[in-house]
């Protein structure tokens, strides 16, 4: 009887399960890098943004998976201004059931993890998903801190999710290889390639994500602890030197003494 | 100023390790290294060549974990009074150095691919490698997370002295039930030569001769993302803005076709090599050497040509 009654319970928590996924804006890999006000402001004249794709191909997608198979509610956050709408709107098509809004510049990542962080406390939640990283800053870092802010476990670029029960059981990238690790909920996971597989949202999830709950908070008080100064482009490739694709011989001779990397 | 470099010496010393340390001698005199990996004494005594000051280490962890790790790396700062925390920005210090941030209040640069600019900036990558951005930390304390192959080694101390260190690192919440490892294998981050192929070489039966291309230069191998897709070669070896992002010395691409997206996770190679059939492939314009040819020639002659050129003793 025991055994039931805790199977039960399992059962009802994974149906309760509150999932939070961490959605930002990244430009469409073909926008032109530029920058304006004398080398310290990204040029967002023309630019395309898409959702980052980590945040939507893995995280999103394996927890609109995971509510699929064992119920539950999947809510979107993101760090932004009103512009950004748009493309939590384009999540809110793959599936989400709800999405907030933290209106505030998301300055440096410290500031936008702590922004999730006291949301994701005062809401309560059993996950909160990542991508593994934004494509226009690179830094991995948001992941971590939310954790840290939290005093959560944190499994970085996890490359397969599964949850049993409270239990979460994980792949993820180690150095030079790959881990499987098993970690209590509540939890904090960055999801990288493997996780999941992209889903083109369909008229009918486009219809519907218009009326889907789009809450705005305001943000809580914090201090950014770096800010971007300048940016500068890398210089020009000098012009390529071609080699007679009968002659190695000759490629190998420049890559030791011309290039010196071998 | 006191610098704290945190490595990963679990399984010998990595080339990551060794610039980790540099880096930081070049950012102050008193350089302490912190680590909980398995390496002997003698071994993390030659960190002092790359210039610490000494090395402290404490065993009692057994794995990776980011909650322990911070915590040990934290009261490693404390003691020492590091004002600036040093890490190689690879799979450990991407899950570690956040969390450190958090629990010191210090700004993190992630992906440092420079010692700071003269007014304390550092220079980082962003938009995938089309840009650099200049960081300024507005924090007392510094965490600065160095991209691999950033800078050269530079061995010139002694071997320095190695101490036990109780971190107070606590458990780890996180069960580690397996481990796979492929064995051998030259982690693609860390390669200073790498050899590449995409689609243009029709079908996995003909890595063979990348393979051959590899094993003669000592490189690692990899891929672009179709290749992988299709399952032709592993997930690991893909690089690209959506796989694993690489700054070797030497790229050899051959049957890529170079789009922007494949672009992005090599763009910071110092040196690349394009083979392909089209003169007109836009990888020939991010390229330094380029061969118009068929790969299925070219690849095996060059293999011929690097293993003339290492058996004349280089
Ligand atoms: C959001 C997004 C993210 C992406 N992320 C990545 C990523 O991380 N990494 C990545 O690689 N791609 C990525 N892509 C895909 C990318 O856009 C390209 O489709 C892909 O890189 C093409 O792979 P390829 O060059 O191997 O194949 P192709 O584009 O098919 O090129 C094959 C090349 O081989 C040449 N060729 C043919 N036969 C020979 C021969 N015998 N000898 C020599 N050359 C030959 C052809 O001329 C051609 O240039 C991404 C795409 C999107 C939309
Ligand atoms: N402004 C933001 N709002 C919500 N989530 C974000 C924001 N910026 C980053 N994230 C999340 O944090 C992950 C890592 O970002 P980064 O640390 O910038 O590489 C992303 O993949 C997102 O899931």
């Amino acid at each position: 009887m025991r055994i039931i009654v805790l199977n039960l319970r399992t059962i009802e928590n994974n149906e309760n399960m509150k999932i939070l996924v961490c959605i930002s804006k990244s430009p469409d890999t073909t926008s032109k890098i530029a920058f304006t006000d004398n080398n310290t402001k990204f040029d967002e004249n023309g630019v395309q943004y898409i959702v980052n794709p980590y945040d939507e191909w893995y995280a999103l997608v394996r927890a609109l998976e995971i509510k699929e198979t064992l119920g539950g509610n999947v809510t979107i956050v993101s760090v932004g201004s009103a512009a950004d709408e748009a493309i939590i709107r384009k999540a809110l098509a793959i599936g989400a059931d709800d999405a907030v809004r933290i209106d505030a510049d998301p300055t440096d990542a410290y500031y936008t993890a702590v922004q999730i962080a006291e949301y994701a406390k005062s809401n309560g939640f059993d996950l909160v998903l990542t991508g593994k990283e934004t494509i226009n800053y690179n830094g991995s870092q948001v992941a971590g801190m939310i954790a840290e802010s939290l005093d959560l476990p944190f499994v970085s670029l996890a490359t397969k999710l599964d949850v049993n029960g409270s239990t979460l059981s994980l792949e993820r990238e180690i150095v030079g290889g790959l881990e499987v690790v098993e970690v209590a909920l509540p939890a904090v996971v960055s999801c990288a390639k493997g996780m999941a597989e992209q889903r083109i949202p369909n008229m009918r999830g486009i219809m519907a994500a218009r009326t889907k709950p789009l809450q705005v908070v305001a943000p809580v008080a914090v201090e950014a602890l770096t800010s971007y100064v300048s940016y500068s482009m890398p210089n020009a490739k000098s012009a390529c030197k071609m080699i007679d694709p009968t002659n190695m011989d000759e490629l190998v001779e420049l890559l030791h003494n011309e290039a010196k990397v071998i | 100023m006191s610098v704290l470099v945190y490595i990963n010496s679990n399984n010998g010393l990595h080339k990551s390790a060794f610039e980790a340390v540099t880096y930081g001698k070049k950012l102050g005199a008193d350089v302490t290294v912190i680590t909980s990996g398995n390496a002997d004494a003698a071994t993390l005594a030659t960190l002092g060549n790359y210039g610490a000051t000494k090395v402290l280490v404490d065993r009692s962890l057994s794995g990776d974990d980011a909650q322990q790790l911070t915590r040990l790396i934290a009261s490693a700062a404390t003691s020492v009074g590091a004002t600036t925390i040093v890490f190689s920005h690879d799979i450990i210090a991407k899950a570690v150095a956040p969390r450190l941030s958090v629990c010191l209040k210090a700004g993190l640069v992630s992906g440092a691919i420079d010692i700071p600019n003269a007014d304390g900036t550092i220079n980082v990558n962003v938009f995938s490698g089309k840009a650099f951005g200049a960081v300024k930390v507005n924090s007392a304390v510094k965490i600065i997370s160095l991209l691999p192959n950033s800078l050269q080694p530079e061995a010139n101390g002694s071997a320095c002295g190695v101490e036990d260190f109780a971190g107070n690192a606590g458990d780890s919440k996180i069960t580690i039930v397996s481990t796979k490892k492929p064995e051998g294998e030259i982690p693609l981050p860390e390669a200073e030569l790498v050899v590449s192929a995409g689609r243009g070489l029709k079908g996995p039966e003909n890595w063979g001769m990348v393979e051959d291309l590899a094993k003669a230069l000592g490189a690692a191998t990899a891929c672009s993302r179709p290749v992988a897709d299709i399952g032709w070669r592993p997930h690991h070896e893909h690089v690209g803005q959506t796989g694993v992002a690489i700054r070797p010395n030497l790229y050899i691409a051959a049957g890529i076709s170079g789009a922007i997206q494949h672009l992005a996770g090599v763009n910071g190679s110092k040196v690349i090599v394009v083979i392909n059939t089209d003169a007109e492939a836009p990888f020939f314009k991010a390229a330094d050497y380029g061969v118009v040819g068929d790969a299925f020639e070219v690849l095996p002659r060059l293999t011929e040509a690097v293993k003339k050129f290492r058996s004349s003793g280089h």
